[in-house]
This record gives C-alpha cells, sequence and structure tokens, in this order.
C-alpha cells in the first residue's frame, strides 16, 4: 500500500475543519468528473449487457416453440423492435433500464425487476453480514498478528490465513455443508429458513431462528477471503507504520504502548483498509454468486446462474448493469473519501 | 443396504397406504430444477408438466407403470377411425369449487392451442371437440390417431369460469405482452394437491386437495418443494435428514447414499435411449479431414463406428452397472418395443478395421463428435469413452462438449445441424415408437414437420412411408409389425448407434416411499410418510 502517505494524516487533518472556498470548488469539479466517469462506465456495461441480446442466440427461439410458423416469427420479431438499428435499440434499453424496467424474463414470464428486487433482500442480507464477520474478526487478528508477529499463535493464524486465501470459496462451502450439516446436523444444509415481510418487499432471515441459522454457514463462507484479506493487509499496514519515525517519535515522548498502537499506529493503518473494504463490499455482493449457489441461497447471484443455464438474457443483462452499478456507486463514494482526506489528490485537481 | 427398484416401492407404497393413519405428513424434496411456471400451457417440460400433474388433470392419467388409467374422463371409445367419445367423470370440482364440465375440456383445448402455448403440438393433434351434453364430448382427430389419449395425460385441463374471470383465457407467452397472467402465478386445477405459495426458483408449497375425487395412496398432507442445483447440495441435504427425496443424484455418490444411515439410492430404467448420430446428408463432412466427401454416406464407415464401441464397458465403467446397452432407439417401456431386436451392435474392434479399410480409410479419419455435458447422464464422459475406443480402430474422434444451452442452439434445426457427429438421448413423449420414427428417423422435411430431431438426416423413403402408415393404423398388431419393419431397417442400413438407456438416480429417505415413474416423474399420488 501506499503507505508513507497515510503516517502523515495528523497534520493536515486541522485543515479539515477550516476548509477554504477553493478546496469546496476542487470537491465539486472533482466528484462532477468522477460521475462523468461513473456514467460512462455505466454506459459500456449497459453496452455489453445489451448486445447479448444481439449476439448470444436468437431471442425469438428462445420464446417460440419449435411449431411456430416464420410468419409468426418475423410478426413477433417486429413488435420486439427487433428490426430496428442496433444503437435504437441499445438507446431504448439504456432508457426502460434507467426506469427500472429490465423487460421480461424468458423463462418465467414475468417482469425481470421483481424477480430480482425479490431476491434483492436475500444477497444484501448475506453480503451484510459476512462484512461484518470479515472486518469484525479481520480487523483485531491483523492488529494481533502484527504486534505479536513472532509469536506462535500469530504464526498459526497467518498458517491458517493462507488456507483462507488460497482455497476456493466453493469446497470451503461444501466442507462446512460436511461437518456442520451432515455428520454433526446442527446447521441447515440450504436454503434461507423462515424469512419475515417487511416493508412489504423486504424479507429477512433475521427475525426467525431457522434464518439465523441459515445464514451462519453461508455468510461464514462467503466472509473467509475477506477476512483473511483484511487480516493479511491491516497486518502489513500495521507493521509498516510501527516502523516510521512517527511511531518512534511518539514512543519517545513517552507514551504508552496502548496508546502508540491504537491511537497512532492503528487509526493511520485504517485509512487504506477503509478503502480496500468498500471496493471489497461490492466484491462480496458479486461473489455471493458462487457461495450463493452452493447453498441454495436464494439470491439475485443464484438467479444470475440459473439464467446462464437457461440463457434467459434479460435476467443476465439486468444483472449486470446492476453489479455494476453497485460496484459505481461504492467505488464513487470510496473515492470522494478519498479526496476529502488525501491531500495529493486536491493537489493534482488544482494544477 | 441394497439399490431398491421402482417396482418393490411402488408395491410397498401400496401395501403400507391400506394402513396409514390420517395425520399431518409434510413431503420435502428437491429436484436439479425449478417449477418455472403454474401454468400448465406455458412450456412443454417434462418436469412442469409432471410436477404441475399433481395440480392440475388430464382426461386419462399414468399409473405407477405408466399405463394410461382413467382421469377426468371415465371413459372412450371410438365411434368412427377420426372421432372418440369421451365420458366425462361427473361430481368433480376445481380447488376453488366450480363443477368440471365439458366446457371446460373444449377451453382447455383452445387454451393449449392459444398464442404463446407451448403445447400447441398435442392441442393440434385434435381438429374439432364438440359438446354432447355436459359430460359427453366428441372429439375429433385430423387422422387416425390410435394413440391420441396417451398424449391427454400432459393436455391438462384448466376451468373455463376461473381463467375467463382472472383474465387468463391465452397461455402464458415468454413475450411479455401479457405481463403478470393470472395462471403463470396461480393455479386452480382439479388434482390431489393444491399450491399453497410458490416463489419461483425458491420454494413451492403444496397442501392436500381434501375433496380429491379418488382414493389415493398417498398420506401426505403437505409437499414442500425446492430447487437445489448443485449436486453435492442436493446429497447433503438428503444425508443430513432436512429432505426425504432428491433427484437427480450423480451415479459416484449412490455408494455413500447406500452407506449411510436412513437414506438409500433408488434406480430403476429410464425410458429415455441415449444414441450417437452421424451426418449422413452433407457431401463433405462439416468437421473431418476428410475433404470432398463423407465418409459417413458409406454404410461400411457406419458399421466400423458401430462395431469398434463395447457398450459394456461404457456400462461397467462409466455408468457403474446401471445403465441398459441398447440395438433399439426405444426403451422395453415404449410401444412397438421388439426384444428380439434389441441386440446391440456385437463389439468387434478386427471387423470394424477390415471394414474401414474395404471403404477405403485404412489409416482411418479424424471426426469432430459435439456433446452435451450436463444434460444426459455421464454425457461427457460417454463421449470420452466412446472416442478412446474409435481410436483403437484408428478414427480418431474429437470430442467437442459444451453445456446443453450451446450443445442444442448449435445441433438443432435452430443452428442449422451444425454437427458432424453428436450424442442425443430421446423419450417419446407419446411412450410409443411412432414419436421416435416421426421425430428421429424419418427424412428431415420441414412442411410435413417430420424428422426434425433427425439432426444427420438418415432417410430412408420406405420408412417415411412406414412412418405416415403407422400414424394412421388403428389396428395394433398391424401397426406394431410395421413399427418393428421400420426398426429392421434402421437397424440393417445402421443409421444410429444406439448406446443405452440410462438409469433414473434417486436419492430417498427411508421415511418415505415412492413410485419411481420411467419418465422421471413424481407422482404425489404414490408418496407415502411411513
Amino acid at each position: 500500500m501506499t503507505g508513507p502517505a497515510f503516517y502523515q494524516v495528523g497534520p493536515f487533518l486541522s485543515n479539515r475543519f477550516f476548509p477554504s472556498v477553493s478546496w469546496y470548488l476542487d470537491m465539486i469539479s472533482f466528484i462532477f468528473k468522477r460521475l462523468l466517469q461513473s456514467v460512462v462506465v455505466m454506459l459500456m456495461v449497459a453496452l455489453i449487457a445489451f448486445s447479448m441480446f444481439r449476439y448470444v442466440g436468437d431471442p425469438i427461439n428462445n420464446m417460440v416453440g419449435q411449431d411456430t410458423t416464420d410468419t409468426e416469427r418475423a410478426a413477433l420479431a417486429q413488435n420486439l423492435g427487433l428490426n430496428d438499428p442496433f444503437f435504437v435499440q441499445y438507446g431504448r434499453f439504456v432508457f426502460k433500464a434507467m426506469q427500472g424496467d429490465f423487460g421480461i424474463s424468458y423463462k418465467y414470464r414475468r417482469p425481470v425487476s421483481g424477480l430480482i428486487l425479490e431476491r434483492l433482500s436475500a444477497t444484501l442480507e448475506l453480503s451484510f453480514v459476512s462484512a461484518v464477520l470479515a472486518l469484525g474478526i479481520g480487523v483485531p487478528l491483523g492488529v494481533y498478528t502484527a504486534l505479536r508477529s513472532k509469536g506462535i499463535i500469530s504464526k498459526g493464524i497467518m498458517v491458517l490465513s493462507l488456507m483462507g486465501v488460497s482455497l476456493p470459496t466453493f469446497l470451503i462451502g461444501i466442507l462446512l455443508i460436511l461437518l456442520f450439516g451432515v455428520v454433526l446436523r446442527w446447521l441447515p444444509t440450504f436454503g434461507r429458513g423462515d424469512v419475515v415481510d417487511v416493508f412489504g418487499w423486504w424479507t429477512t432471515g433475521f427475525l426467525t431462528i431457522s434464518g439465523l441459522k441459515s445464514l451462519i454457514l453461508p455468510s461464514i463462507t462467503l466472509a473467509i477471503f475477506q477476512l483473511t484479506l483484511i487480516m493479511r493487509l491491516v497486518r502489513a499496514e500495521m507493521l509498516e507504520v510501527l516502523r516510521t519515525d512517527f511511531v518512534k517519535f511518539a514512543r519517545a515522548r513517552g507514551l504508552p504502548d496502548g496508546t502508540v498502537h491504537f491511537k497512532h499506529a492503528l487509526k493511520n493503518t485504517l485509512v487504506p483498509v477503509i478503502t480496500i473494504t468498500g471496493l471489497q463490499l461490492g466484491s462480496l455482493i458479486a461473489f455471493a454468486i458462487i457461495t450463493e449457489s452452493v447453498f441454495q441461497w436464494p439470491g439475485m447471484g443464484l438467479l444470475f446462474i440459473q439464467a446462464i443455464a437457461d440463457v434467459d438474457i434479460p435476467i443476465m443483462a439486468a444483472y449486470l448493469v446492476i453489479i455494476a452499478f453497485f460496484f459505481v456507486i461504492i467505488n464513487m463514494v470510496v473515492d470522494i473519501l478519498y479526496f476529502a482526506v488525501d491531500p495529493r489528490l486536491r493537489a493534482d485537481a488544482a494544477v | 443396504m441394497k439399490l431398491r427398484y421402482a417396482l418393490l416401492g411402488a408395491v410397498a407404497a401400496a401395501a403400507i397406504a391400506v394402513s396409514a393413519p390420517v395425520q399431518a405428513e409434510t413431503f420435502k424434496y428437491a429436484f436439479q430444477g425449478d417449477l418455472s411456471s403454474l401454468d400448465p400451457h406455458s412450456l412443454n417440460e417434462t418436469f412442469l408438466l409432471g410436477t404441475l400433474g399433481n395440480v392440475y388433470e388430464g382426461l386419462v392419467l399414468y399409473d405407477e407403470q405408466m399405463n394410461i388409467i382413467p382421469g377426468l374422463a371415465e371413459s372412450w371409445k371410438l365411434v368412427s377411425p377420426t372421432t372418440w367419445e369421451f365420458k366425462l367423470r361427473k361430481g368433480v370440482k376445481f380447488h376453488e369449487g366450480q363443477d368440471f364440465t365439458a366446457d371446460d375440456v373444449i377451453f382447455s383445448w383452445q387454451r393449449a392451442g392459444s398464442k404463446g402455448s407451448d403445447q400447441k403440438t398435442r392441442a393440434g393433434k385434435m381438429s374439432n371437440i364438440t359438446k354432447i351434453d355436459d359430460y359427453t364430448i366428441l372429439v375429433e382427430t385430423p387422422a387416425p390417431n390410435p394413440i391420441l389419449v396417451t398424449d391427454l395425460t400432459v393436455l391438462l385441463i384448466m376451468d373455463k369460469e376461473w381463467s375467463e374471470a382472472n383474465g387468463s383465457t391465452n397461455a402464458t407467452s415468454a413475450t411479455g405482452d401479457d405481463k403478470g397472467n393470472y395462471a403463470n402465478l396461480n393455479a386452480n386445477g382439479t388434482g390431489p394437491f393444491k399450491v399453497k405459495s410458490n416463489q419461483a426458483d425458491v420454494k413451492t408449497v403444496m397442501v392436500r386437495n381434501e375433496n380429491y375425487w379418488k382414493d389415493i395412496p398417498s398420506n401426505v398432507t403437505q409437499v414442500d418443494f425446492t430447487p437445489i442445483k448443485e449436486a453435492a447440495t442436493r446429497v447433503a441435504a438428503l444425508v443430513s435428514g432436512e429432505l426425504d427425496l432428491v433427484y437427480p443424484v450423480p451415479v459416484q455418490d449412490w455408494q455413500r447414499l447406500d452407506e449411510s444411515e436412513g437414506v438409500s439410492a433408488l434406480a430403476g430404467p429410464e425410458a429415455r435411449t441415449i444414441f450417437f448420430g452421424m451426418d449422413q446428408s452433407r457431401d463433405e463432412l462439416l468437421y473431418s479431414n476428410i475433404k470432398g466427401k463423407n465418409p459417413f454416406k458409406d454404410i461400411r464407415v457406419r458399421q466400423a463406428m458401430a462395431h469398434a464401441l463395447n457398450l459394456d464397458a461404457i456400462k461397467q465403467k462409466v455408468m457403474r452397472n446401471a445403465a441398459t446397452p441398447a440395438g433399439l432407439m426405444v426403451a422395453p417401456q415404449i410401444n412397438g418395443f421388439d426384444e428380439s431386436l434389441n441386440q446391440p451392435y456385437a463389439y468387434d474392434p478386427e471387423k470394424a478395421k477390415a471394414l474401414l479399410a474395404e471403404a477405403g480409410y485404412p489409416d482411418g479419419f479424424e471426426v469432430t463428435i459435439d456433446c452435451p455435458n450436463n444434460r444426459y447422464v455421464n454425457d461427457e464422459k460417454i463421449c470420452q469413452a466412446a472416442a478412446s475406443m474409435w481410436a483403437k480402430i484408428g478414427v480418431k474422434v474429437d470430442v467437442l462438449a459444451q453445456p446443453k444451452s450451446k450443445y442444442f442452439g448449435k445441433v438443432l434445426e435452430t443452428g442449422g445441424y451444425d454437427t458432424s457427429m453428436y450424442l442425443l438421448g430421446w423419450t417419446p413423449s407419446s411412450m410409443d415408437s411412432e414419436n421416435v420414427l416421426s421425430s428421429l428417423i424419418a427424412c428431415q422435411n420441414k412442411e410435413t414437420k417430420k424428422g426434425l430431431f433427425n439432426l444427420g438426416n438418415y432417410c430412408n423413403p420406405k420408412i417415411d412411408e412406414l412412418t405416415v402408415a403407422i400414424g394412421s393404423e388403428t389396428d395394433q398388431a398391424k401397426r406394431n409389425a410395421m413399427i418393428s419393419e421400420a426398426f429392421v431397417i434402421l437397424k440393417n442400413e445402421y443409421g444410429y448407434i444406439p448406446i443405452h438407456q440410462q438409469p433414473l438416480s434417486w436419492g430417498v429417505s427411508d421415511r418415505v416411499t415412492v413410485n419411481q415413474r420411467a419418465d422421471n416423474t413424481l407422482d404425489y399420488r404414490y408418496v407415502v410418510v411411513k
């Protein structure tokens, strides 16, 4: 990580309380630029998603039986606007997507937006619990292994973390199912348990015993990779910061270890960790595909996988666009936060 | 524990049914795919129709062994070569209380033939239905059709008033011009189970219809169905005791199931025949190193390909002894099956080599075979095993294995039959050989819609003639004689290379007994919870 920049947090922190007018102007132009970039990215993703309709097989064939006559097929193509020029169709796709209309699923014969909304809560709850697990366990473990880097426990944790990084999610999921589901029979092996409707469209598993039990294995499976990543990141940053003059001077001033470790070292370590975590949150939602299919977790990822098997292009396109949208939003928020704390970005913008 | 067979399960089910006390019993099961719609005319898929067959019913039903038994029709008879008279069952009510009458049958037939329906072929087997009175109808067919009733098992009957009241008089179409078609998300049939809730791809709950017109062995009061895509997860859910039945189970997991407490594998022969086909119509193969001619047009080459295969080895090594090697394009369950013709082509690599040399390919040739890798039991492995056997006679077969959506997109009519050699499986939906002859064996003809799945276009006019004659012959003995005659021609010409009937592979908890139907359908009527 770009270590050296961060231990200077102290000096410029004070500036934040009295930002100048030019700082606000910089900020606004920066946000504007990022917004513009995001729009371009979304348009590109939409283009890729849309081109699937054109190039992954003939959509008409997916909609009709083998007995449909050529005349009927032609009429259908005309109705669906498939005879219009490519960019007219693309424009229509983007325009409808902006209104949340991704068309009708070939397989379920229902609006795609409704299908995705039904599953959004499952994926977001799973990702949220995994993110909490990854941070809540990863950061303390990272700090611990950095401070006691020579201890046996630390070394043990590092070896285990290597396994966490290298074992594929699929395998971890299956192993957990075998151990806790089949051999011990403590936890359910698949599904989401009983869910409760809240606000009409959001279903939650947090309010039932079976829902909570069902969350345990999938959220651990999904969290393990991020957990080990965050742990190793915190450890590396921490080790680097602990070596800096900044910390040496703090020690020289006679501050107690606890203050040096947590107020000086950890605080400066967390800046890159927060950045990375923000980006990883997007990956959690996207990586959920594998975990969801191993645990038959009824989320968006599972819907996407099924859609691939059935060549249900409207669902595939909608999923791509929505996931890209999550990534873009998270990226933008992270960038803006970054701008707020990193003076170098400001300098660039001013030039 | 040993493998139990379908028949045994059915007998046990019937025996237990007699003494079963009435109490709340929930039956939970999983299948690899999901119930994509509740509309019985939306999609022509075995799983969808089989599952909805517990909610809706046809005029006739299948029993455990797939014999036709009366359903919503009490009896039927042929009054002229093209006219059938059906006497409908009286006193049957739909789940929401409407009476079942002749109008519902006529309405359902029209709906099945409507825009968006995937049952148009079946609806098209009848040209007109006339109501004589509320419980008598006359059904006309465009040509004499001795096996009309087999198609009626899956032409499911909906209530006219209910459909009209809910604006669902057309089948749910994939084009989206009927957003939220009511029957896509709701069901109102006459069957033994009612849909309580259905979240597509997540969970479907059905409860017993207390007013069902017939006594059935099942004591199940609620059925929970969950689709589970991953085979490993499916098997784990069964072994952990969360589910009572899962299917399909990978063949390699059988031993594990039998060694686990409280569960066992349930295997039986499926009515599906797996076979190899060869492009016999193009003048030059699309995927081969032989240019300017098509080796498969030479019968000696086809003979060589057939005699190079050791079907017993495929059965033992690839299918763990669970397949039945075949010499015919139809399974024993299918009408028209002739035991005397079912001897597979003999394994004789020496003869195969000699035939190749005689045909002018002493050093063999190269060809690519198209193969699905997620459609049939061990499909890709069968292709690989066969390729290694063909390699021994000098034919270098390159296996192109793809997921079914890609595979079918390439080899079927929609992909322009883009293949030189392929592996395919087929279960005739009517359980009759005529379907196999007209779909797979007759010459390709877009106008008559014959031979559309004859991907390599094996063509013999005599078989075409016989197929037409079989389609309208009502004398069963004559008809079967013609079917055998057609199969003899096909066999002598090596038009296809049949491999085997694959096994049905279910995993069942000892808590329940079920009937494993040969078309891989689970009929809740025969599910008994102990």
